[in-house]
């Protein structure tokens, strides 16, 4: 990530969602609940995914694979805005779907290429959703892809036919992958694309905290909803002290990382100079915030929070592999420090 | 009016007071005349009925021009406390005769309300007002007063009827500070300073044109006022990298001989926090300046303090050896609220009462369980019991 140090101020954005946003959402939740609902999601873990394709050609109605595309390549040419709603909203669902690497990322990639990007087939490809892609960077996730990004060097690779072995992961929702490149069809993509894949890991790690914001807002809400029906001492659990102020706190630091996310995918979507800056902070920020909602959403669900029958085994899961996905909460502050000047000790 | 039109009022208030050759006081009462005091009050209270989120422009064009404020820091709890109540409760004459000094600063504000047996427990105050005549005859005692030494007037909340629960038993005053029946005692504090009073008030005289609202409905009018107190204190605006992280922030980068591992991620936390703040107050004003109601304000304040805390921890920790030294605890009567001013020590102090005053944090979560969550609110024993037969 980049490493120069941050001489902005904080952008003047808007941080209210506007009408194409509230649209966006309650379209992408509707086709959530009807083809994620958590029982179909707990197969996953079972090895029986009925899950991801149909969601898949659902999001492809909407346009959603290419909602970062260019008109002119056939996307819609949104914003980062309208992708952070959309990850909210599987964050909520803890959904599969190669919307984050393939949607965000690898697009994102191949549209800062701009003209240098050689293939013109490609981004097309991905915007339809006829084809989806993964940059392999970190954790090998979004697989099996169409086509793998490479960098290697400043340059960057396109494979396709890798030999690609699911593994069993922590979060089966975001499925993990062994990946052999050897014998594999390779194409040079670009042999300048270093500050392409920045741009794309800071989008991804931007747009990212949307989700975990999404995981930590569902895990707010469902335990809520939950308290204030489960009763015991002849009470309504909600309404002792010691629970209502752990679920005050957890309020306050839901708002806050909604905020922050909001605030990095403005920053991402203009790109403002200030947005590396809002990045690493909705990063490391937001990261912690959905664990700590999830680990509280099981504790407070008592026995239930302990069944695989029910939702919040799902989304903590799902927020502890996003923790590491895109640079852990620890990387994204010591990337921060050196923005704004508070260097390590020597 | 548009944002245009308002920037061409001020230009016409500069042209017609130029700030180098006005006196303060006749520019202040010049500005307040031509609405640009608080443009979202009505026309001839100082404001022109305009949303909230136009007042940047007047502020920022005034600023640049070079011209006098009205010492907000000074006068803080009359601007954001006793005005809006008075506002929203006061009669035309008390608007007429209360907001245009105060926002000038001729008269400064002070708020009688906790009592030494009346702190989170408000309603259950038990200073008494007695009506005689058209004079209420006022009896009692309260505590931790800021300003109450420097104040003209004050905003206060006392039992009118004793026989009734107790939060039907009170109504709401306005209370001239000069009375011979008010007596202001400093209050020391762990800091060594006394910036809060004790107010012993013995047969002090309120006409009755002074009270806020109907006779009991005090409790009513003082849940305005302590909404507006924790927008104040939670909701402002301010830039990155402000408020008790800045001191940190700059030790961090002058003395790299006390860096350590601990202290970098504790700065870096604090650091992210105090910037996530900003953001969530940001986004707050702006879902106050669209008309919708954010209700993050109670849990800005919770946040607000604990950050305060764990920065304000950190850099005595940071400061190693020099963190032990300590300015002065000589008994000082301060006229404004420093949070940030002075040395580590006193700001380590000072930021203890950051989760007290205006609403302590345990009943701040109790709040924001209750009123935003919607959970079940806590056991009120004393809810439906006259109050003169509670225990105390």
């Amino acid at each position: 990530m980049t490493t120069l140090r941050s001489t902005s101020g904080p952008a003047d954005v808007s941080l209210l969602a506007d009408d194409v946003e509230t649209d966006l959402r309650a379209s992408v939740r509707k086709a959530l609940d009807k083809h994620a609902p958590s029982d179909r999601l707990n197969q996953l873990y079972d090895g029986t995914d009925d899950v991801t394709a149909p969601l898949w050609s659902a999001f492809t109605e909407l346009g959603l694979p290419g909602l970062l595309v260019p008109e002119s390549l056939g996307g819609a040419g949104a914003t980062a805005r309208e992708a952070a709603a959309v990850l909210e909203e599987l964050g909520r669902a803890a959904a599969p779907s190669p919307f984050l690497t393939s949607a965000v990322v690898a697009t994102t990639v191949l549209v800062a290429l701009g003209d240098s990007l050689g293939d013109t087939e490609i981004l097309p490809a991905l915007a339809s959703g006829e084809q989806t892609a993964a940059l392999l960077v970190g954790p090998a996730v979004g697989l099996p892809a169409d086509v793998l990004l490479v960098p290697e060097g400043d340059a960057l690779y396109a494979v396709r036919g890798a030999k690609v072995t699911p593994v069993s992961s922590l979060d089966m929702t975001r499925p993990l992958a062994d990946v052999d490149l050897d014998g594999a069809e390779r194409t040079l993509v670009s042999d300048d694309a270093a500050a392409a894949v920045e741009a794309a890991l800071l989008m991804g790690a931007g747009l990212l905290a949307a989700e975990q914001v999404g995981v930590a807002r569902w895990s707010l809400e469902t335990t809520i909803a939950y308290l204030k029906e489960r009763r015991q001492f002849g009470r309504i659990v909600g309404g002792f002290q010691a629970l209502k102020h752990r679920l005050a706190d957890l309020y306050a630091e839901v708002e806050q990382a909604d905020a922050a996310a909001r605030y990095a995918a403005a920053t991402l979507a203009t790109g403002d100079p200030d947005a590396p800056v809002a990045v690493h902070v909705a990063a490391a920020y937001c990261s912690e915030v959905a664990v700590h909602a999830a680990e509280e959403a099981v504790q407070l669900h008592g026995g239930l929070g302990m069944t695989w029958e029910h939702p919040t085994h799902l989304h903590l899961k799902r927020a502890k592999a996003d923790a590491l996905l895109l640079g852990s909460a620890e990387s994204h502050r010591a990337a921060l420090a050196v923005l704004v000047d508070l260097p390590a000790p020597a | 009016m548009d944002d245009a039109q308002l920037r061409e009022r001020v230009e016409q208030l500069l042209a017609d007071h130029p700030p180098g050759s006005t006196d303060r006081l006749d520019f202040l009462h010049a500005r307040f005349d031509a609405g640009l005091a608080w443009v979202h009050f009505p026309e001839g209270l100082g404001g022109l009925g305009l949303p909230r989120g136009m007042q940047p422009i007047v502020e920022k064009a005034l600023y640049a021009a070079g011209a006098p404020d009205n010492d907000p820091r000074k006068i803080g709890i009359g601007l954001g406390m006793a005005a809006p109540t008075i506002l929203a409760f006061g009669t035309d004459e008390q608007k007429q005769r209360y907001l245009r000094p105060l926002w000038c600063g001729e008269e400064v504000w002070c708020q009688l309300f906790s009592e030494p047996g009346a702190g989170s427990d408000l309603a259950g105050l038990s200073s008494r007002a007695v009506l005689d005549g058209d004079t209420w005859i006022v009896n009692g005692q309260k505590v931790w007063t800021s300003s109450a030494h420097i104040a003209d007037r004050a905003i206060m909340i006392v039992r009118t009827d004793p026989d009734q629960p107790k939060h039907a038993g009170l109504s709401y005053f306005i209370l001239d500070m000069h009375d011979p029946g008010v007596e202001v005692r400093p209050l020391r504090q762990i800091t060594g300073e006394a910036e809060f009073n004790e107010v012993f008030l013995t047969d002090a005289r309120i006409p009755d044109s002074d009270r806020l609202g109907e006779v009991g409905e005090g409790w009513k009018v003082a849940n305005a006022t302590l909404s507006n107190e924790r927008v104040a204190i939670g909701g402002g605006a301010f830039p990155r990298e402000f408020g008790m992280v800045m001191n940190v922030a700059k030790t961090w980068r002058e003395r790299p001989e006390l860096r350590t591992p601990e202290t970098h991620e504790r700065l870096l936390r604090g650091w992210i926090d105090t910037e996530v703040a900003r953001i969530t107050a940001t986004r707050l004003r702006q879902k106050m300046a669209a008309g919708v109601p954010g209700p993050e304000g109670s849990a800005m304040k919770l946040s607000f303090a604990r950050i305060n805390q764990q920065l304000s921890a950190l850099e005595v920790d940071l400061l190693a050896d020099d963190g032990l030294r300590y300015e002065s605890w000589e008994m000082r009567r301060p006229t404004r609220v420093d949070f940030f001013g002075k040395d580590a020590g006193y700001r380590y102090l000072r930021a203890k009462g950051n989760s007290i005053e205006g609403g302590t944090s345990e009943v701040l979560r109790n709040v924001v369980a209750e009123r935003i969550l919607g959970l079940p609110t806590e056991h009120r024993v004393d809810k439906d019991v006259p109050w003169k037969d509670l225990p105390r």
